[in-house]
């Protein structure tokens, strides 16, 4: 089946505006966060004027809607990531708190002490680094780290030393965010299942292309964001194994994670309610729950499948531009299509303020990597980020860009 | 385009060819400040001397302004301009200076003193890109506080009755 790019625009009504005096939007920044189709935002809308009550709580006719609206994009979630189980699925407010929920409890229960470690890589995002830091603050545990190789992959060579019987939990991303590659996390997994770690997989860049069955990863923790999937802000999701959800202690105490409240104690709701304290964002699961239609909709595979010829198109095309470094894999192979790059004696803010100054979005910076970056011997590096909505032409425009930015401050 | 409202050819001038690049000796404080958003960084230098008193009275002088930076042509400009502006002034009327710069990067309307900014006005384009502010301002932050801890040393150092 073909995939209509053009007609997958016409949903998104960004797409339509033009910036910087009348020039088109070329939006190449999706792994920052993506652009919301109409059937989303209209989703949203539909709930705020027809269906708005708090959850679980109201008993009456707009709390019993409101609350299968909810309930039902948790559903639309679990089918989504390949479990049948739906209370395996926890709402957070993103990736960030998913990470810190699960780093949390696992504190607050004390599986965790002095001579213990916890294995990350240097190719993750703050989000994937400091709530393990902070664990190991709080509780004496060791952190340490996969490194990465000059191409941008994880260097597992020293895999078995790494991971071994003092190791509690591997935390690792599936899909840099800034050099697109996909980790085997399978493997790293089984690795650390054979010495009884956790495995937390944080996979907020690769969930949005699909990429994520929860039944074969392996993982015991995923956590990911609806934002970067064409969903609205300020809802993300932590699945976890039931038996892990059941074992572990809540994260925040509030209203509705309770079964019963004493003065002096309290006891708490099943999973995944436990973990969801407070009115939690109603409207934005309901957005989630419409993003995931969408991409279904749409058909993933025929979207991934395209996104996977711009990629290949764009990895090409910045290869030809003299100065150029892509940080990360060169190939298309395991690799997703978000490309960081240097340009030689041209800073990334300036690379990026040449593109702005053409309708061309990108980002700019360390991209919340700051360590993959000093690894990689850069201060910080331009991302361009390709979605289901871009197009040929569009990395076309962002070639163009680079050539003008070379120009203008005087390299080529 | 719009970018030569940003890019002016002052700004580009100092970004190829800054001045009084580098770190230098003597100095009373250093100080090294970061960009959290882009990772660019700046160390900076500030040598400040007691003028002797005199009619004007006893005001610290700016003696030396060096620094070594990373960053974007913005926050390298800046830098740049700055140590030309400041070097050689008395500490408040280098810091009114740098009070006209930050009021000139928080407003958007590009009615700058010249007088008091000189070639620091150009940065005018910058205020209205907010993205960019804090590339202008990251030497500036640094600036003022490394002096103010370059002041202080002095004055510790003239309450006990030292020389500088």
């Amino acid at each position: 089946m073909s995939f209509d790019v053009g007609r997958v625009r016409k949903d998104f009504p960004i797409l339509d505006r033009t910036v910087r005096d009348g020039k088109p939007l070329v939006y190449l920044d999706s792994a920052n966060t993506s652009q919301k189709p109409r059937q989303v935002i209209d989703a949203m809308t539909d709930f705020y004027e027809r269906h708005n009550a708090n959850i679980h709580r109201a008993t009456h006719e707009l709390g019993e809607e409101a609350t299968e609206a909810y309930e039902g994009a948790r559903i639309k979630v679990a089918g989504f990531i390949g479990t049948p189980d739906e209370t395996e699925v926890v709402f957070t407010k993103n990736v960030s708190e998913a990470i810190n929920l699960v780093a949390c409890s696992i504190g607050n229960a004390h599986r965790l002490g002095e001579g213990d470690e916890i294995v990350i890589s240097e190719m993750e995002h703050h989000s994937n680094i400091v709530p393990w830091q902070l664990l190991c603050q709080r509780t004496g545990a060791r952190l340490r780290w996969f490194g990465v190789t000059p191409d941008g992959r994880l260097d597992l060579s020293e895999a078995d030393e790494l991971i071994n019987e003092r190791t509690k939990i591997v935390a690792v991303t599936h899909q840099s965010n800034v050099l697109g590659t996909i980790n085997p996390v399978s493997e790293i997994a089984a690795r650390a299942h054979a010495v009884g770690a956790l495995v937390l997989v944080d996979a907020a860049q690769s969930v949005p292309h699909g990429l994520m069955d929860v039944s074969s990863i392996g993982a015991d923790f995923v956590g990911f964001t609806g934002h970067k999937m064409c969903g609205p802000t300020g809802i993300g999701v932590l699945w976890a194994r039931r038996e892990l959800l059941d074992e572990l202690p809540p994260f925040l105490g509030g209203g509705e994670m309770i079964e019963t409240v004493w003065m002096d104690h309290s006891t708490y709701a099943a999973p995944p309610h436990k973990f969801e304290a407070g009115t939690m964002p109603i409207a934005e699961a309901v957005g989630l729950g419409a993003a995931i239609d969408y991409l279904t909709d749409v058909d993933l595979a025929a979207a991934h499948a395209h996104e996977q010829v711009l990629l290949s198109h764009a990895l090409q095309s910045l290869a030809e531009i003299d100065g150029l470094r892509i940080l990360g894999p060169a190939e298309p192979v395991n690799r997703g299509s978000a490309i960081s790059f240097t340009i030689e004696g041209v800073h990334p803010h300036d690379v990026s303020q040449v593109l702005d100054d053409r309708g061309v979005a990108v980002r700019a910076g360390h991209h919340c990597a700051w360590p993959l970056h000093r690894a990689l011997g850069v201060q910080s590096s331009t991302r361009a980020s390709l979605y289901l909505y871009n197009t040929i032409d569009e990395v076309d425009a962002l070639a163009q860009g680079i050539r003008t930015a070379q120009k203008f401050f005087g390299v080529a | 385009m719009q970018l030569e409202s940003m890019y002016q050819e002052i700004i580009l001038d100092h970004y190829r060819h800054p001045h009084h690049r580098g770190l230098r000796e003597p100095f009373d404080a250093q100080v090294h400040h970061v960009n959290p958003t882009c990772g660019d960084e700046i160390t900076l230098r500030v040598a400040v001397k007691a003028v002797p008193q005199t009619d004007l009275g006893g005001e610290p002088e700016i003696v030396d302004v060096s620094y070594d930076a990373l960053g974007c042509s913005i926050s390298q400009a800046s830098a740049s301009v700055l140590t030309d502006l400041v070097i050689g002034k008395p500490v408040s009327e280098a810091m009114q200076i740098s009070d006209a710069f930050l009021e000139l990067m928080r407003s958007r309307d590009s009615d700058a003193d010249d007088e008091v900014l000189g070639d620091a006005v150009v940065f005018a384009g910058v205020a209205k890109y907010p993205a960019r502010i804090k590339c202008a301002l990251l030497g500036w932050m640094a600036w003022k506080d490394a002096t103010a801890r370059a002041v202080s040393t002095l004055d510790a150092g003239s309450l006990n009755g030292e020389q500088t």
